[in-house]
Order: C-alpha cells, then sequence, then structure tokens
C-alpha cells in the first residue's frame, strides 16, 4: 500500500512540485505552440526538398515532439531535486525505490502523450493532411506506447543526472539524436546502414512507423509488431534506466557527489 | 569613443563569460548540427532542383538565431537571478550598452556552429563551399551575425517583464527559421508571411551570405540587414528606457 501510495502520490507530487513549466507561460509556449511551428518547419522543408508528403512529417513531428517533455522532465526528476537541496532528503528516505522513481516517469509519459497528441490534431488540422477514421483510436494507443518508450530513455536520462550536472545540454543532444535516427523526418531507407541499425533500437521509431501505417487506413493487426517492438523497447529503457538510476545513486553516496555532481 | 570602448569590452567579457557554459557553446555548436543534419539528409533524397550548398548555408545560419533567441529571451532574468541586474541598471552607462554586447555576443558564438555545420556538409555530406565573391561572404556573415544579435536585443528587452522570458525566447527559433527562409524559399509561403519575413534581420542575412556563395551580387543584402538591425536597436533602446522607468516606478526591477 505504501509503495502504490509512493507511486502515485509521489510520482504527481513531486512532478507538480519541480516543474515551473507547469505555469501557462512555459507550458503553452514550450508544450503547445513549439511542436506546431517544429511540425510546419518540416512540413514546409519537405515541401521544399520534396522529399515525403505533408502527413508524413506532421505525424513524424508530432510523436518525435513527445520526447521533450519525456527526456527533458525524467531528467529534472533528480536535476531539481538537485537545484532545491532536496535530492539527499529524497534517497534517504526508507521508501522503495521502484516506486519512488518509476512514479515520478507515470505523469511524465503522461505529459508526453498528451503533447503529441495535441499537436498531430493541431498539426493535422492546420496543415490539412487527412488521416483514415479507423485510425483514430490506434492512433491514440501508439502515441500513449511511444510516450512510454521513451519516457524509458528518460529515465537513463535521469541516471546520468545523478552523476552529470549539465541535464539540459544532454537532453537536448538526445532529442537531437530522436530527430535524426527515429525517422520522423528522414525515411530509414536513406539513412547509412550503421544509422539505421541504431534507429531500430531507439524509441520512438516503431511507434512512428506504425502511426504512419495507421493514418494510412492500414488495419491495428497489421502493425501489430511494430507496436510490440516500441512496448519492449520501452520496457528494455525503462529497466537499464532504473538499474542506471541504482547504480548512479550508490556511485554518487561512494564519491559523495550527489549535491555536486 | 567611451561608448566604443564600452561595446567592445562588454562584449568580450560577455564572449568569455558565454563560452565557459556548455549550454551556450558546445551544445550551441551541436544542437543546431542534428537540424542540418537532417536537413541535408532531406535534401539529398528529395526531388528539389536547388544545390546542397543552399540548405547548408542556409542550415549553418540557423545555428546563429539557435545561439541568440533563447539566451536572448532570458539574459534579463539571468542578470536578475545573478543579483548583477540592479548594479548594471544603477552603472554611469546607458543600460543598453551593457545589454547590446550580450546579445551580440550571443549571436557571435553562432559563427563556430555556422563553421561546425558548414565543414559538417563537406566531411559528411560532400557539399563543398563554394564562394563566387568572397568579398561579399565575407562582409555579410558579420553583418547577418550583427544584425540577429540586434534581434536578440529587442527580444531580451520586449520579455523584460515576464519572469519565464527564456520559454518566449525558445518559442520563436523555429517561426524564424522558418519565415526567414532559410531551408524553405519564401515563395512557398502564403502571401501574407512575405511582409513578416522582410522585417526579419536574419532574412535579409541569409539573402547576403546565400548571394554572396551562390550567385556574387549581394551588398544590397547587407546593406539591408544592416539597416534592419541598426532599427531594432533604436526600437531597443526607447524599449529599455521605458521598460527601466516602468520598473523603477513600480520598485520590481529585481522581481523574480
Amino acid at each position: 500500500m505504501t509503495s502504490i501510495r509512493v507511486f502515485l502520490v509521489g510520482g504527481l507530487i513531486s512532478y507538480r512540485a519541480l516543474f515551473s513549466w507547469l505555469n501557462p507561460w512555459v507550458y503553452i509556449p514550450s508544450f503547445l505552440v513549439m511542436p506546431i511551428f517544429q511540425i510546419l518547419l518540416f512540413v514546409y522543408i519537405g515541401r521544399s526538398a520534396k522529399l515525403q508528403s505533408d502527413s508524413f512529417y506532421v505525424i513524424g513531428n508530432a510523436l518525435q515532439f513527445a520526447a521533450i517533455p519525456c527526456l527533458f522532465a525524467m531528467a529534472n526528476t533528480i536535476a531539481g531535486e538537485r537545484n532545491q537541496q532536496t535530492l539527499g532528503y529524497i534517497l534517504i528516505t526508507p521508501a522503495r525505490r521502484l516506486p519512488l522513481f518509476l512514479g515520478r516517469a507515470l505523469p511524465v509519459a503522461t505529459n508526453g502523450f498528451f503533447v503529441a497528441l495535441f499537436a498531430l490534431v493541431a498539426g493535422s488540422a492546420i496543415v490539412g493532411t487527412h488521416i483514415a477514421a479507423s485510425g483514430y483510436a490506434p492512433i491514440v494507443l501508439v502515441i500513449a506506447v511511444s510516450a512510454f518508450a521513451c519516457t524509458g530513455l528518460g529515465l537513463i536520462n535521469a541516471a546520468i543526472g545523478l552523476v552529470a550536472r549539465e541535464t539540459a545540454v544532454l537532453s537536448n543532444i538526445l532529442f537531437g539524436v530522436l530527430l535524426v535516427l527515429s525517422g520522423a523526418n528522414v525515411p530509414l531507407h536513406d539513412l547509412p546502414t550503421v544509422l539505421r541499425v541504431v534507429a531500430e533500437g531507439i524509441p520512438l521509431t516503431h511507434g512512428i512507423a506504425a502511426a504512419r501505417r495507421l493514418a494510412a487506413g492500414s488495419s491495428f493487426g497489421s502493425v501489430l509488431g511494430l507496436v510490440g517492438a516500441e512496448v519492449l523497447i520501452g520496457f528494455v529503457y525503462a529497466a537499464v534506466g532504473y538499474a542506471l538510476i541504482r547504480g548512479t545513486e550508490t556511485l554518487s553516496r561512494r564519491r559523495a557527489t550527489l549535491e555536486r555532481a | 569613443m567611451r561608448v566604443v570602448r564600452v561595446l567592445a569590452y562588454g562584449w568580450y567579457f560577455r564572449m568569455k563569460m558565454l563560452m565557459r557554459s556548455s549550454f551556450n557553446s558546445w551544445l550551441g555548436v551541436l544542437y543546431p548540427l542534428f537540424f542540418a543534419t537532417v536537413a541535408f539528409f532531406m535534401f539529398k533524397s528529395g526531388a528539389s532542383s536547388k544545390p546542397l550548398l543552399y540548405s547548408s548555408l542556409g542550415a549553418a545560419v540557423m545555428g546563429v538565431w539557435s545561439n541568440t533567441a533563447t539566451p536572448a529571451g532570458s539574459a534579463l532574468a539571468q542578470e536578475r537571478w545573478h543579483g548583477t541586474l540592479e548594479l548594471e541598471v544603477a552603472a554611469p552607462v546607458n543600460f543598453a550598452l551593457i545589454l547590446l554586447p550580450l546579445t551580440i555576443a550571443m549571436s557571435t558564438i553562432g559563427i563556430y556552429s555556422m563553421a561546425a555545420t558548414l565543414l559538417w556538409g563537406w566531411v559528411v555530406f560532400g557539399i563543398p563551399l563554394h564562394i563566387t565573391d568572397p568579398l561579399a561572404f565575407v562582409l555579410a556573415v558579420p553583418a547577418t551575425v550583427a544584425s540577429i544579435g540586434a534581434l536578440g536585443f529587442v527580444l531580451a528587452v520586449a520579455f523584460v517583464r515576464f519572469r519565464q522570458a527564456w520559454a518566449l525566447g525558445n518559442m520563436l527559433e523555429y517561426p524564424v527559421w522558418l519565415i526567414s527562409g532559410f531551408l524553405v524559399p519564401l515563395s512557398l509561403f502564403p502571401g501574407w508571411v512575405r511582409p513578416i519575413s522582410w522585417l526579419l534581420a536574419p532574412t535579409w542575412g541569409i539573402r547576403a551570405i546565400r548571394g554572396a556563395a551562390l550567385t556574387g551580387a549581394s551588398y544590397g543584402d547587407i546593406g539591408m540587414a544592416l539597416g534592419v538591425g541598426a532599427a531594432y536597436v533604436v526600437i531597443g533602446i526607447l524599449l529599455v528606457q521605458r521598460a527601466l522607468h516602468a520598473a523603477r516606478a513600480r520598485g520590481t526591477l529585481s522581481l523574480t
């Protein structure tokens, strides 16, 4: 029961307490306006480069933008505590670490889901792209799965935040890697082989591919493999992230670097 | 002479300070490279008739704006957090002369990003840098950097009343990339977008740089970039006076 409380209540309070971006002056420009302009930027670059259809970029960038809340927010669950000088208090509590850290991931993934969903709906309406009616419900599910998988990568990002100070720098780099490799803007077959192999193992790649096929009218059954791969990648990243957090927690205690990183 | 010294030393010290921050220095170089890479892949795989150098130059100048938009938006908030804003406002020089070199220094760091992007395009994507008019190119780059810094100056002043100004600066990164024609010809946009583009110094800056590299004659665009940049400085100075007067009258200068 305590673990469930730590997971749900602790996660929610941590999210509300740590994020100044729950202020509308931050949330609206960062999470509602920016994704739309990212979509428009790549739609127009796509038109200029004459590479893919508008819907390719709308779907790709809407889902890829989930990386902003998922990566930055997860890193802030560590860096934010350090800035508030509460990280030591958190790590000295007898609370089980699994609900403690995964509870912090739940609101992050939920926010990532809403941001990507909003971007897709608003981006589609502005650009005028068509999504098959049969695809609406499955795409919502795919967005949720993609946000979960990206939060798994965010957990790894948070773990590094225990031993590195510049979490914003790392989050931006991971966002850039996802921008290039996830297939959001560059079709995977246009990437060099090495990058294509890497792309298969990162969050969002399979989710974006599944969402595009669903939007084109494919059935959910035909993209089950892609959705399954995205779920699997999410679990693997979350497990690695959690293990890394435990490892770096121990390391930071041993080296007495918890507060300075 | 005193004004020139304040601007020069201000720029020099701000550069030194910004270069100590990994967020403002090497992330400023690295982050635009991701967007440049995507653009290179897209233009290389697409059916566009434009030379790849067209996108390479556009992506390079994107970095200058990227290095200016968010930091300029949060420039005054940073001074507040550091507790230095009141001291700078109380200094016996016009506050605009303190703020302007800061935003110019931010855009100057963008030169590293420009060089890195052009080098990346050449080494990884095989995009050679052929300059048709080297003199115009050498003049166009600093003119573009200065005018983008001046735009950052206006942003910094305009957002003085907003605590979360960094988010507003960050929000403007994509729109300016988009409608300044860095990677997309202005002819692709609806007609009502073009007058907005003409009001943006980066539009003239990229035209000047691209013209010098691809066609040769771009002195008119260099003049426009400098002219629009000078207009930003005048607007910024007028805004600074109003903002400081209002903040002093209400006692909100250090409000965070």
